[in-house]
């Protein structure tokens, strides 16, 4: 037998190295694309799907044409996109809980919250990879990027600091949720409604009385869609900003403390 | 008082809704021995490691783990131990370094030291070959292998082994056992849960057989059989004698519950009589018997008889499923 070697770790207090523990899981969501590109397919697929379909099939009786219909519906389309990813979040989550992975987190010295931050952090990342991707095709096919460099960085921005609240909703959801299908089956329950009844896709006017008022003035998908679009396209924002990001602090206070407070019960 | 205990714990109580887990659990483990955890499914052993490993809060009762309250200063102890759970929590889509590397770079190592560290674990555990291969690649002994390994990237003092040949075949078994030896003889103290009761006998230095939330039982494996009495009678018939003559004889010699063990029979025996009597008696029925011989009880019987039931029974089979 050979003697081990011991090197001594360094101190595990302070902020820096929670830091650092948050970028170590966060490298492990991240690392399994490098062994399997698949996993790029699959978050480029579907934006990339959604994107084509929708100018191609849509655009000409949306709009008169493709082209048209995209300078509306990228904004949506990319919002419905996020949406929908962070339900990785969720996912993610109740696999490595039921796996034990978390066990394992949870037995070494690392702050509770960590684990989930990391897997946030990741789940960010892949978000940015598919807003580039989309607006890269969407440009190549003919979208007109009049925000410029600034209005898609602040589009940007923007859909980031709404999704890392809607990520504590998700982080309940993969907490809560009995299996891995009820994950998807209920995140799909809120997503699908909620991008749909929303001024993502089409202009809310043709909406019959009630939707139409839910979709003009509650849901927040409207006012994140129309943020976007206007930063993109370097029109006027109006309100749909401040509403956005006042929708984005409501979620997180509210799903904040829920998601931590189920987190702590789930594993105690 | 809880010096010269890695683990000491007293009066552990915890509740899952409307089912008690633990119902008042009492251990002591000393510094550098194998204490074997003993029972059924659900006779809540693995509550007993997730609230000694810090993952739990008792509802009463108190414990400490290297001398630190696993309450009120888990950080320490979350320093001091190693965990491998019943199922193998390795990262399947990472490759064998990459998890090593991980909890290495979680327990605060540099890079290039995880890096070593993981390696030298990985060729402790014959996985040096595999080290690049995605862990959803290893087979099931080499997934535990690579667990043990994981928990040991901190060279824990105090190893919490949860189950850990559960699904095992013979051989991965034998090798995981060697591992836990020289663990052991580096002196590693190590709590170890099994329903086996060959592997408690095999590797315990002391076991405590629990039982619906409680420690029914403390001792060494050669303590604990003879705690149940006496010894075993074996008897196996030569072929082609009537087995059920030979069982009735048995009992009615006895006065004792016989049970089916291989191709033999055997039953637990207490008065020194009772052996003679029973070659006579089946002498004179003209029964031919192949074995006959006295032994120390096996573990299993010492479950039995503490109880009333196998150790795998289908009563927990049941609480497995549910």
């Amino acid at each position: 037998m050979t003697t081990l070697l011991i090197p001594s770790p360094a101190r595990q207090t302070g902020l820096s190295a929670q830091f650092r523990n948050t970028w170590s899981i966060a490298w492990r969501t991240l690392v399994r694309i490098k062994h399997n590109p698949a996993e790029l397919l699959d978050l480029s697929v579907q934006p990339v799907m959604f994107l084509l379909l929708f100018t191609y099939v849509f655009g000409g009786q949306m709009a008169g044409s493709p082209q048209e219909y995209l300078t509306y519906a990228l904004a949506g389309i990319i919002v419905q996109n996020s949406v929908f990813t962070s339900l990785n979040t969720a996912v993610g989550l109740h696999a490595d809980v039921e796996k034990g992975v978390y066990d394992r987190f949870r037995s070494l010295p690392v702050a509770r919250p960590v684990p989930m931050i990391g897997r946030i952090l990741a789940d960010m990342v892949k978000q940015v990879w598919a807003l580039g991707l989309m607006v890269g095709l969407a440009v190549l096919i003919g979208f007109d990027l009049h925000g410029g460099v600034l209005g898609l960085l602040a589009a940007l921005a923007l859909l980031v600091v709404f999704s890392l609240a809607m990520s504590w909703l998700n982080v309940l959801l993969g907490l809560l949720a009995g299996s891995e299908e009820k994950v998807m089956m209920f995140g799909f329950v809120i997503a699908m409604p909620l991008s749909f009844t929303s001024s993502a896709f089409v202009r809310t006017d043709s909406m019959p009385g009630a939707l139409k008022w839910w979709a003009e003035n509650l849901n927040p998908i409207t006012f994140l869609a129309d943020g976007t679009r206007a930063l993109l396209n370097g029109t006027p924002v109006g309100n749909s900003v401040w509403v956005s990001l006042a929708w984005a602090a409501g979620i997180a206070v509210v799903f904040f403390p829920l998601a931590l407070r189920a987190y702590r019960a789930k594993l105690s | 008082m809880s010096n010269g205990y890695a683990i000491w714990a007293e009066g552990l109580t915890k509740s899952f809704k409307d089912t008690k887990a633990l119902a008042g659990i009492d251990l002591a483990v000393k510094t550098g021995t194998v204490h074997g955890v003993l029972g059924p499914n659900g006779a809540g052993k693995t509550t007993a490691v997730r609230i000694l490993t810090t993952l739990l809060r008792p509802d009463a009762g108190h414990a400490t783990v290297a001398g630190h309250d696993v309450l009120k200063d888990a950080a320490a102890v979350r320093g001091l131990i190693g965990l491998t759970g019943q199922y193998a929590a390795v990262d399947e889509a990472l490759t064998g370094i990459e998890n090593l590397l991980l909890i290495g770079r979680l327990l605060g190592f540099s890079r290039r030291d995880a890096r070593a560290r993981g390696m030298e674990l990985l060729e402790r555990f014959k996985l040096t070959d595999a080290a690049n291969k995605a862990a959803k690649h290893y087979s099931g002994g080499m997934r535990r292998r690579l667990d043990l390994a994981a928990s040991l990237v901190g060279s824990p003092r105090i190893l919490f082994l949860d189950e850990p040949t559960t699904g095992l075949d013979p051989r991965s078994r034998g090798d995981l056992w060697q591992i836990v030896r020289d663990l052991v003889a580096e002196g590693v103290t190590v709590l170890l849960t099994t329903q086996y009761l060959e592997e408690a006998d095999q590797l315990a230095d002391e076991i405590a057989v629990i039982d619906h939330g409680r420690v029914i039982a403390t001792g060494a494996p050669e303590e604990l059989k003879s705690k149940v009495g006496g010894q075993v009678l074996y008897v196996r018939p030569e072929r082609g004698v009537d087995v059920a003559a030979v069982r009735n004889l048995l009992i009615d010699v006895t006065g004792r519950e016989v049970a089916t063990e291989g191709e033999g029979l055997s039953v637990p025996v207490t008065d020194g009589g009772v052996m003679p009597a029973a070659a006579v008696r089946l002498s004179q029925a003209g029964l031919d018997v192949a074995e006959f011989s006295l032994r120390r009880p096996s573990l299993d019987e010492v479950f039995l008889t503490l109880t009333g039931r196998s150790a795998d029974s289908s009563d927990s089979m049941e609480e497995a499923l549910a």
